[in-house]
């Protein structure tokens, strides 16, 4: 009898890849119309940037969507990177999972390779039409001209067509042009949104888009420095998993377990393997492919109980504090925001065996929106996410801050504030742990996490202090109007009525004053930023205290100064302990930048320790993470002016219908 | 210099002296004055009238409204002290105008620059006529068998009686109404009636009310003048004349009593000068409103808002009041005194008022 089991085995067969994912696309991001068409997009400006970077050249990207028909668009990107030998460009573009990134851990934006091909699958499916790919690499006079389709159930790529073609006036680069169903549209999640904000976080690049109607945007480069080049890194262990060692270990080209362990991973030293197979009761010599199941589980075991450093982490290539500001000064020139912080870079640390660093920027005011939600700007490895962001741990990284005491609304403290803001946080990994495989939204890791939310801090801190400043000044500007112009013509009016002389202000001044003001002023002249702060001693005793100000690092000049600051330290962090000021007397601290760019440094941060924060207006209390090693914090032990007749009624604040009518 | 102007120069001169000295002593000048609001009226039984309290506010330098308001009553003493000196007086508007050259001591509005001339009357006890300011509107209009006699322009004195050597619309009550420039000679008259509306006191006039009851007729055009209060406490005080107010029915109307008989929030510190505290009133009450069926009209929402806060008004704070203003936001309307046409021109003469006067005792 022919069992039914024999039956339903003659009816199984294999599935390609392909055909998994042709029939699973959203699984890869082309779930609507509309976002597939800016995946095809991102898949082509990835592998493009990537590519340029890999070969030391300064991206010049142009991506052109024209619309075919009612539902059929004709998209094509182009590159001037090195270009894809003749040999290799079938099966960048035609088969799925084949890279050379998927292997090698670094930090790049294709990370596994699953993209471009898709997208041509993708449009064959829609509009049954061919990819067309040229492609000239600088060594051969002549391009490739190629039409390819995917064979979706072998997961080959099918060439229909291929012939030599003399690009005109181009040196090397690549363009592909694919056909494909979507829907086009403006606004947050679009075409353009992407393009921008990719502009943003690479500088370096060149980004031309022509939209449908034909009209032109160009976001120009803003830097002429290619970014620092990312290298590649051997797996750390940490976070190893069974399977995977098993199959490097059947795959490695060592023959013994000692070498296997050096050579294949990172961190791990011949003192150190020689640790790992005493704890686990194996070999040096062994052959790790012959290892078994329970020597494999062994020897993960010795792994997670020696003491590993941590990965390297100069494989990274952050976009660096200087950068990220150019990059959003250049894409945000029309809103004109008002304020742009300080970006922050943190140290790289470690994930799952995994080395990252977080970045991130704030931007505030301006033309941005006042009533509506900050604007959340999310990057890994230097690409924008656009979808999914309630899934990514940044997000839940910015709602799990307070932000009303940076200075933006949020009701009881948590979830996405509101104000003239835009958040930018860039993550950038060998390995971003993403949720699915689309690559939208990011895992929520707590070592990531609490990474960004430290960012998001530091970053926060300098808007809430340039807040404070502008209110504070606004606030204390009035009363300078009472002291300088209102109170001595009051002095010199009742004089005249009495017949006496004109009375001394000074008593009367500090009394309503009674704060130190701290005016600042940063100028540029002959190349240099000079810095002027100026200390006011509006009150009644004499005042003497510390000054702290964070300045770009190795900046501080210390050519020509009358003040010797007490600390200054490589992060640029500097500190002075004042001389004493006595009541209405003026302290002044002039010193230069040297080696900034005009628009690297135009605003100061300013901070003061050793005297009640009440008291100064201009410079705010300092953070408790200052961490002051050799200063001298004196404590004022003056009590301070005793604030009389405060609960006094106002005369003209009471305002009651005074009239019968 | 009168007295009553050298009086005045000194008070002015000892708030400069007092700003003077705050400053010298390395203080924060300010200025400390009654507060002017409806929590603090008090009753002064000593006078009959309602007074401020003891609450005080200040106007200090420390902010930047007081600071400008100092500048300003700096300029405004230097001003009255030269029109003192120069023999010269000036209008409230006037004194507005003439801030507009002082720059940063600028009245922002009319309102502010009144409010200013009454804080000094408060601070240095006198009338702001002592320092030569006078107010823009007129008093209104007497007509009745009383004889003044006034100082003109010039210097003479003429005699006037109201009902023999005046026109239709009566003698014209002048700004300043104290001794010097209006005396009260002698009169026939056995009370007086205090009409708030035109159309009503020409209704009396053309009756021929005042001849026929012995009245003296005070239009007050709506909530009166300080000329026109403070004559009328001097025909009750001086001509012992018995006074009474005849108004509309409504919460406005009320409160115009209340001025000429207790005395103006605004006008508080000088009330015993202004307010007439054995002034009764005649209606239209909201009792009339029911028992003569008059017309009426539904009271807005400011009325009704007015009645609430009229009953937290301590001018209104006995029996009798409370009754009324309950009674008329239960009954939720209002009427004018006109109204009392509806029986016919002649009633409000020959039955109204004649009734209701008879009732209070002023007619017998």
């Amino acid at each position: 009898m022919s069992s039914i089991a024999d039956e339903l085995a003659k009816k199984q067969k294999e599935i390609s890849v392909s055909e998994f994912f042709e029939r699973n696309r959203h699984i890869l991001g082309f779930d609507s119309q509309i976002k597939s068409l800016i995946m095809g997009i991102k898949e082509a400006v990835d592998n493009s940037l990537d590519a340029c970077e890999e070969a030391g050249i300064l991206p010049d990207v142009v991506v052109m969507v024209e619309r075919v028909d009612k539902d059929e668009f004709r998209v094509t990107v182009e590159d001037n990177g090195p270009g894809i030998v003749k040999k290799a460009i079938p099966n960048v573009f035609g088969r799925l999972l084949y890279g050379s990134r998927f292997h090698a851990v670094r930090q790049s934006r294709g990370q596994q390779g699953i993209g471009i091909s898709a997208t041509v699958m993708y449009g064959q499916i829609t509009t049954g039409k061919p990819a067309v790919v040229v492609s000239k690499t600088g060594v051969e006079d002549v391009a490739w001209r190629m039409e390819i389709m995917v064979n979706t159930k072998k997961n080959m790529p099918d060439v229909l067509k291929e012939d030599p073609f003399i690009w005109d006036g181009k040196e090397h680069g690549t363009k592909i042009t694919y056909h494909m169903n979507g829907r086009y549209v403006g606004g947050k999640q679009s075409v353009m949104e992407y393009l921008k904000q990719t502009a943003i976080v690479n500088p370096h690049s060149k980004i031309t888009f022509v939209d449908p109607d034909g009209k032109r945007t160009t976001f120009e480069r803003a830097t002429d420095k290619m970014p620092p080049a990312t290298k590649e890194i051997k797996p750390h262990p940490s976070g190893l998993e069974l399977g995977t060692l098993m199959n490097m270990s059947k795959d490695t080209k060592n023959k013994t377990l000692g070498k296997f362990l050096q050579l294949d991973f990172s961190r791990i030293s011949d003192r150190l393997a020689k640790e790992i197979c005493d704890k686990a009761g194996l070999s040096m010599e062994v052959n790790p492919a012959k290892l078994s199941l329970d020597q494999q589980k062994a020897l993960l075991a010795a792994i997670a109980a020696v003491k590993i450093m941590a990965p390297p982490t100069d494989c990274l290539s952050p976009i660096g504090a200087n950068l990220i500001k150019k990059g959003l000064r250049n894409v945000l020139d029309e809103v004109r925001p008002e304020f742009y912080a300080p970006p922050v870079t943190r140290d790289p640390k470690v994930h799952s065996g995994n080395p990252f660093l977080i970045e991130v920027g704030i931007v505030y005011g301006g033309g941005l929106a006042k009533d509506s939600q900050v604007q959340i700007l999310r990057f890994a490895n230097r690409v924008p996410l656009l979808y999914q962001q309630g899934a990514c741990v940044i997000t839940k990284a910015i709602e799990n801050t307070d932000w009303r005491r940076y200075g933006l609304e949020q009701r009881g403290g948590s979830g996405i504030p509101f104000g003239p803001a835009i958040i930018l946080v860039h993550v950038a990994s060998t390995k971003v742990p993403f949720t699915s495989e689309a690559k939208e939204a990011i895992a929520n890791l707590p070592e990531l996490q609490a990474e960004i939310e430290l960012a998001l801090k530091i970053c926060g801190r300098s808007l809430k202090t340039h807040l404070n400043k502008r209110e504070t000044k606004s606030k204390t500007k009035v009363k300078f109007e009472i002291v300088q112009e209102i109170l001595p013509l009051i002095a010199q009016k009742s004089a005249k009525i009495v017949g006496k002389p004109i009375p001394k202000l000074s008593g009367s001044i500090t009394k309503i004053m009674n704060v130190v003001w701290i005016d600042d002023a940063v100028t540029f002249e002959k190349g240099h930023q000079r810095v002027r702060v100026s200390i006011y001693n509006y009150t009644p005793q004499s005042q003497k205290f510390n000054l702290h100000m964070v300045l770009p690092p190795g900046s501080f000049d210390y050519k020509g100064l009358q003040f010797f600051p007490s600390e200054v330290r490589e992060d640029g962090k500097v500190s002075w302990e004042l001389p004493k000021i006595a009541s209405t007397e003026r302290l002044e601290i002039n010193f230069s930048l040297n080696g900034l760019n005009k628009d690297d440094y135009d605003e100061n941060e300013i901070y003061a320790s050793g005297i009640n924060p009440v008291f100064i207006i201009g410079a705010e209390p300092l953070p408790g993470d200052w961490d002051l090693k050799g200063l001298q914090i004196t404590e004022s032990d003056e009590a301070p002016v005793v604030e009389d007749e405060d609960e006094e009624v106002d005369y003209d604040e009471s305002t009651e219908a005074l009239n019968d009518d | 210099m009168t007295e009553e102007e050298n009086k005045a120069v000194s008070s002015l001169k000892e708030i400069a002296q007092s700003i003077y000295d705050q400053i010298d002593t390395g203080k924060i000048p300010k200025m400390t004055l009654p507060l002017r609001t409806k929590s603090n009226i008090r009753f002064d039984p000593k006078h009959g009238v309602f007074k401020y309290g003891k609450a005080t506010g200040a106007r200090s330098a420390k902010k930047v409204n007081g600071a400008l308001m100092l500048l300003r009553t700096m300029y405004v003493l230097e001003f009255l002290e030269d029109m003192i000196a120069d023999k010269k007086s000036s209008t409230l508007r006037e004194m507005y105008y003439i801030s507009e050259g002082w720059e940063k001591a600028k009245f922002n509005s009319q309102d502010e620059s009144n409010m200013l001339a009454e804080d000094l009357e408060i601070v240095t006890a006198c009338l702001r006529e002592d320092f030569k300011l006078r107010p823009e509107e007129n008093g209104a209009s007497i007509i009745g068998d009383i004889t003044i006699s006034e100082m003109d322009r010039k210097g003479r004195l003429k005699t006037i009686n109201c009902r023999d050597d005046v026109g239709d619309s009566g003698y014209g009550i002048p700004n300043n109404v104290e001794k010097e420039k209006l005396q009260l000679i002698s009169t026939n008259a056995k009370f007086v009636v205090a009409i708030e509306t035109g159309g009503m006191f020409d209704r009396l006039v053309e009756n021929g009310f005042d001849d026929k009851y012995n009245a003296v007729l005070v239009h007050l055009k709506g909530q009166p003048a300080r000329s026109t209060r403070r004559i009328i406490k001097r025909m009750n005080e001086e001509m012992r004349l018995p006074v009474v107010v005849f108004t509309d029915g409504d919460p406005w109307s009320f409160r115009i009593f209340a001025s000429v008989a207790y005395g103006a929030i605004k006008t508080a510190h000088i009330s015993e000068y202004l307010a007439t505290p054995t002034a009764e009133f005649v209606g239209i009450t909201a009792s009339d409103i029911t028992n003569y069926k008059l017309p009426t009209d539904k009271l807005t929402d400011m009325d009704i808002r007015a009645l609430h806060a009229e009953l937290k008004d301590p001018r209104f704070a006995d029996e009798y009041w409370r009754g009324e203003i309950e009674t008329m936001l239960k009954l939720n309307k209002k009427a004018e005194q006109q109204a009392l046409a509806k029986y016919g021109l002649d009633f409000v003469t020959d039955k109204y008022l004649p009734e209701k006067l008879t009732n209070m005792g002023v007619l017998r």
